[in-house]
């Protein structure tokens, strides 16, 4: 389903990310690794469209979409929840899942809101609640929500559960477990190793900006080297 | 029985307000700053000037609107290009080059203006009236764009246009459509202008013009229509009623918006909501 091809990408002249290449499959979640700086982030976004491209092909269902903008993609199914949740503060929560509808269409909303609100109950008790008075977890559920609403095929999520109490953290976790079972393709960058290794099926290790290791989850728990990339290069 | 002093009142207010909820729209709701916006309110005065006597009120009114808005289109697209910061540079230097092109363009009258624009033919009653009316269809345009799939484009590319075009939402469009919206309540507000007043210069729409209906936005809290509104009403009256106000004016304009950016930067809709917040039980300390 989606295809990264000896992708670099990076800020001007700084190069984040260099000749990195993996696959997800429909259906699969898969985590992508590394310490601060590694390049997790900037992958995330170049398959969104908002990092320039500046080598390698990144296919989605088959099609070249390197060169596509972000609306580009989102109307062909790919959604992103950013890092930092990144909703519209002076919104309301029920306007932000409807802004996320955008590229659907509006007849649809109704029957897309009601699946976000069974996936996030507690989203239906702020629904008229300006999304920057939510707690964090409360946050990280809308924007996901926010993404959903979208019915996209692709799920790119960064730092799942930066910031968030360990409850929230798991609701989170649940639900996009559920999106997976669905049939949903999540990419996914997190910190927390613990909880990235026991929900996704596959893991992309980077260090530096470059592939450093790549294999399924079970594979990756007590590896040393997964470890040792993750924790910044110190290799056990 | 109305006279001229009130129905100059209501005309110079109703001018203001449709001024302010243009830019409103523009600088409130989607996130643009302008500090030009007197070039297209120029623009609408002169556009009515010179087909006023011609069409009848309505085309006018029409006419100036999208002369106006022509504007707004192309000072838009120049916009997409430009940084916030330099969009409210670039939009000023829009205003200056307004004024300066004008004063030399002898069929607007170059430094002496435009005179005799024909009469509305509606009546001392008629024109107070048409004048509310077109305050009030603007209030309600707004309102319902706020609430509108287009209000919502426009406050996610106000907010955060990276994450709005992440959804899908094509920024471009809604800032150019806020600015051609924008720019053709500012063009209507011309031609009534020029209804008014009856004679033009190309002083009137200058720099302070701008200033002035900039900081109602401001004051009144930047996308909250009721506050605009108030704001508006209140820093016309003001002045009408306080020779020292009216002779400070631009010095109390200039102070309210460093206040109000410091103090207040949601301005009076911004400081209802917070003390709203706290009478409201459990709402505050």
């Amino acid at each position: 389903m989606l295809r990264v091809d000896g992708l670099t990408c990076g800020y001007g002249r700084f190069v984040a990310v260099r000749d990195l290449s993996f696959a997800a499959q429909q259906g699969e979640a898969l985590a992508i690794l590394g310490a601060n700086g590694a390049g997790k982030s900037s992958t995330l976004m170049a398959i969104a469209g908002h990092v320039a491209v500046g080598g390698g092909t990144i296919t989605f269902d088959g099609e070249d979409i390197t060169a596509l903008s972000p609306m580009g993609r989102c109307a062909r199914g790919i959604a992103l929840a950013p890092e930092g949740r990144r909703l519209f503060r002076d919104l309301t929560v029920r306007e932000n899942l409807i802004v996320g509808g955008y590229v659907r269409d509006a007849r649809r909303t109704d029957e897309a809101m009601a699946r976000v609100l069974d996936l996030f109950p507690r989203l239906k008790e702020r629904l008229d609640n300006q999304a920057g008075s939510l707690s964090g977890g409360e946050q990280q559920m809308a924007a996901i929500g926010r993404a959903m609403m979208a019915a996209p095929r692709l799920l790119l999520i960064d730092e799942v559960s930066l910031g968030l109490m360990p409850k929230n953290v798991d609701i989170c976790y649940e639900a996009l477990d559920a999106l997976r079972r669905g049939g949903l393709t999540i990419v996914l960058v997190e910190q927390s190793l613990e909880r990235v290794l026991a929900m996704a099926d596959r893991v992309v290790v980077l260090e530096s900006g470059r592939l450093a290791w790549t294999g399924t989850a079970a594979q990756a728990r007590g590896n040393p080297e997964v470890l040792g990339a993750y924790m910044g290069g110190v290799r056990a | 029985m109305i006279g001229a002093y009130e129905i100059t009142l209501v005309a110079v207010v109703s001018i203001n307000l449709m001024l302010a909820l243009g830019l409103n729209l523009i600088t409130g709701f989607c996130g643009q700053v302008s500090l030009g916006h007197a070039a297209f309110f120029g623009t609408g005065a002169y556009a009515a000037a010179l087909v006023a006597g011609g069409l009848p009120l309505p085309a006018v009114l029409l006419v100036a609107g999208l002369f106006a808005c022509a504007l707004g289109l192309l000072v838009g697209v120049a916009s997409l290009r430009v940084r916030e910061d330099f969009l409210a540079i670039t939009t000023m230097g829009v205003g200056f080059v307004f004024v300066g092109v004008v004063r030399k363009q002898g069929f607007l009258g170059a430094e002496m203006g435009l005179t005799d624009i024909p009469d509305h033919g509606l009546g001392d009653l008629g024109f107070v009236g048409l004048c509310l009316a077109l305050v009030a269809l603007m209030a309600l345009l707004t309102w319902h764009i706020k609430r509108s799939w287009m209000g919502f484009g426009f406050a996610a590319v106000a907010d955060d246009e990276r994450t709005a075009r992440t959804l899908g939402i094509n920024a471009a469009a809604y800032k150019l459509a806020a600015f051609v919206i924008g720019t053709f309540l500012a063009g209507v507000a011309g031609a009534v202008y020029a209804y008014f007043t009856r004679f033009i210069i190309p002083g009137a729409f200058g720099f302070t013009v701008s200033i002035s209906i900039l900081t109602m936005v401001i004051v009144g809290g930047v996308g909250s229509i009721w506050g605009v509104v108030v704001a508006a009403v209140l820093l016309t009256l003001l002045p009408e009623f306080s020779r020292v106000i009216n002779d400070y004016k631009l010095l109390l304009y200039g102070a309210l918006i460093v206040l109000t950016m410091r103090f207040a930067p949601g301005g009076l809709a911004g400081v209802v909501a917070a003390v709203k917040a706290r009478v409201r039980p459990g709402g505050g300390p």
